[in-house]
């Protein structure tokens, strides 16, 4: 290597470096203006009081203000509701969707439409499913009289069947992507695996149970993270059905629609900011929790 | 062989079973909307209605409001996330992989803890229901990067060394080579952000004013049902509008959906 050759590397190396960041600016100024320092500022704001008149400078609190709404029987509650919700749609959107995934994991004539059917409601979007799923709860126009159910007040003012009522819309609207995961996780799963446990001597149950679940541990963690976020973003849908003046509200406010009142409706982004922070920190400590927890019981590979 | 398909079929039934009796319902005349047992077939189709829904339900400003909001973010994230990714796979610089981590903790940090800030720095920009406000916070993309750059780094170095012999710089590599081989990841992503931009609710929600200038398919349906309360039939048919370039979408990008959705789900 001649010294030119040496000489010459060093600025190129600078010249690599600079290019390097260049590229990176256009994401992280997105990044940096609407990403880390709202984030950064929403702590901020959790320490101050609005006042109750706009024009007015909120004051400094402290964390009194942290400690008041946490203790407060509003956000409690919601945090009840949250959960209920979280329940209620995880474990019913994985299963069915599994239960899916392993109907149409065929080689079977016509099982590419199938497949689309099956992953159709992955492409709804919350308007769409609110008010379908909105006509269809309808007490005049709906079907839901037609099947017997006709519960009073009718089940999207009832204070106890408006948040099942929501859960099974959005179980419905979690259907395409839980079976577009769960399928994906089969098809990793390779066939000469499954076609030893049958050679010795696995019925298709017990092949399925002992064999392909542990397979695809990867896949459900996957899948139950991915269903927890999707259940504690839901907020479009009780927008539309429900609405924050209906006689349910308080039956389906759960968090991060206790966030949008708070901040759009009351009008209070100190509190509405220590509310985001609560269903924050609550998303993250889950989805660690899921991460130590459940990957200590996810077998990879064979 | 035959249970399966029965099994098959019925699921398939349940799936579409909403969506069907929305379609349904949208044909219907309005009288006939409040009949038990509820129609489960549209005896005489009123088309009419989507043509209320079109014209009257000023959806077809809210389409075009979508459509633009959209490409302006889908464009965006895919430009940042070339330019990111490619940087990360082909350039060396010191702290590179911390600000890899960097990028990949945006995915930590959900849209509620964002929202009220950005809310703030929107209008203070005087971007408040404008295009602007309606994009700028999403055009780069965590995930976008994390997934580009997985394909850049399939690139296999003889291609990237072979280029440079002959002489290719680092656009013209990005460009005639890099983004062309990993086609499918990029399309993946093109496909995810529109599927997202798309069906965007609450940030629209915030952003928006009460005029037609920005307002999206979303809130433009929020608004149908305030609007028609008794023209249910009229709410459904733009209900139908609304999702139909989606489901096309899913039709014909079915792999690429697929693709993205389980970046994540497959070691």
């Amino acid at each position: 290597m001649s010294p030119e050759g040496i000489v010459s590397r060093r600025p190129r190396r600078v010249q690599e470096a600079l290019l390097g960041y260049l590229l990176l600016v256009p994401a992280l100024l997105v990044f940096g203006v609407f990403v880390f320092y709202p984030f950064l500022r929403n702590f901020k704001l959790a320490l101050y009081q609005t006042p109750p008149f706009p024009g007015l400078p909120s004051h400094y609190v402290g964390l009194h203000q942290v400690g008041e709404v946490l203790t407060s029987s509003n956000f409690l509650q919601s945090l009840l509701t949250t959960i209920l919700f979280v329940v209620m749609v995880v474990p019913a959107g994985l299963l069915l969707g599994l239960f899916l995934a392993v109907a149409a994991h065929r080689h079977l004539r016509g099982i590419a439409v199938y497949r689309i059917i099956f992953s159709s409601t992955v492409v709804s979007s919350v308007a769409v499913a609110a008010l379908v799923f909105g006509t269809l709860m309808n007490p005049v126009v709906g079907f839901l009289p037609w099947l017997g159910i006709n519960p009073h007040p009718p089940i999207l003012e009832n204070t106890t069947w408006a948040l099942p009522a929501v859960a099974v819309m959005a179980t419905w609207q979690f259907l395409g992507l839980s079976f577009i995961i769960m399928s994906a996780g089969l098809s990793s799963i390779p066939e000469e695996v499954l076609e030893a446990a049958k050679v010795d001597g696995a019925t298709s149950w017990s092949a399925f149970w002992r064999v392909t679940v542990p397979l695809l541990s990867p896949t459900l963690f996957f899948g139950v993270v991915v269903a927890t976020i999707y259940a504690f973003q839901t907020f479009g849908q009780i927008d539309i059905l429900i609405g924050s003046q209906n006689a349910a509200y308080e039956h389906v406010n759960v968090l991060i629609y206790n966030v949008y009142t708070t901040l759009q409706i009351n009008g209070n982004p100190g509190r509405a900011a220590v509310l985001s922070i609560a269903l924050f920190l609550l998303t993250l400590t889950l989805t660690l929790l899921q991460l130590r927890f459940l990957e200590r019981r996810v077998s990879y590979g064979i | 062989m035959a249970v399966r398909y029965l099994l098959l079929t019925v699921g398939a039934l349940i799936v579409l079973l909403p969506l069907y009796l929305t379609v349904v319902n949208s044909l219907l005349p309005e009288p006939a909307l409040a009949h038990q047992p509820p129609y489960l077939y549209p005896p005489h189709p009123q088309w009419v209605d989507y043509s209320t829904a079109w014209a009257g339900g000023s959806l077809s400003i809210y389409l075009r409001n979508s459509a633009v909001q959209t490409a302006i973010i889908v464009v965006g994230q895919l430009v940042t996330s070339i330019l990111a990714a490619y940087s990360f796979a082909f350039l060396r610089f010191p702290f590179r992989r911390t600000l890899f981590v960097v990028f990949l903790s945006t995915l930590m940090i959900p849209f509620e803890v964002t929202l009220i800030t950005n809310l703030d720095t929107i209008t203070s920009l005087g971007w408040y229901n404008s295009f602007a406000g309606l994009t700028v916070p999403f055009l780069a993309s965590g995930f976008g990067t994390f997934l580009l750059r997985q394909a850049f780094l399939q690139i296999p170095r003889d291609l990237r060394e072979a280029a440079a012999l002959d002489g290719y710089g680092h656009w013209r590599f990005m460009t005639r080579v890099a983004v062309p081989l990993a086609r499918p990841s990029v399309a993946a992503l093109a496909v995810f952000s529109f599927l997202g931009a798309w069906n965007q609710y609450l940030w629209p929600l915030v952003v928006t004013g009460n005029n037609n200038a920005v307002r999206t398919v979303q809130i433009g349906l929020k608004l149908l049902v305030g609007n028609n309360v008794s023209s249910v039939d009229v709410t459904l048919a733009g209900t139908v509008i609304a999702v139909a370039p989606l489901l096309l979408l899913l039709v014909v990008f079915q792999k690429q959906l697929v693709r993205s959705l389980t970046a994540g789900a497959v070691k």
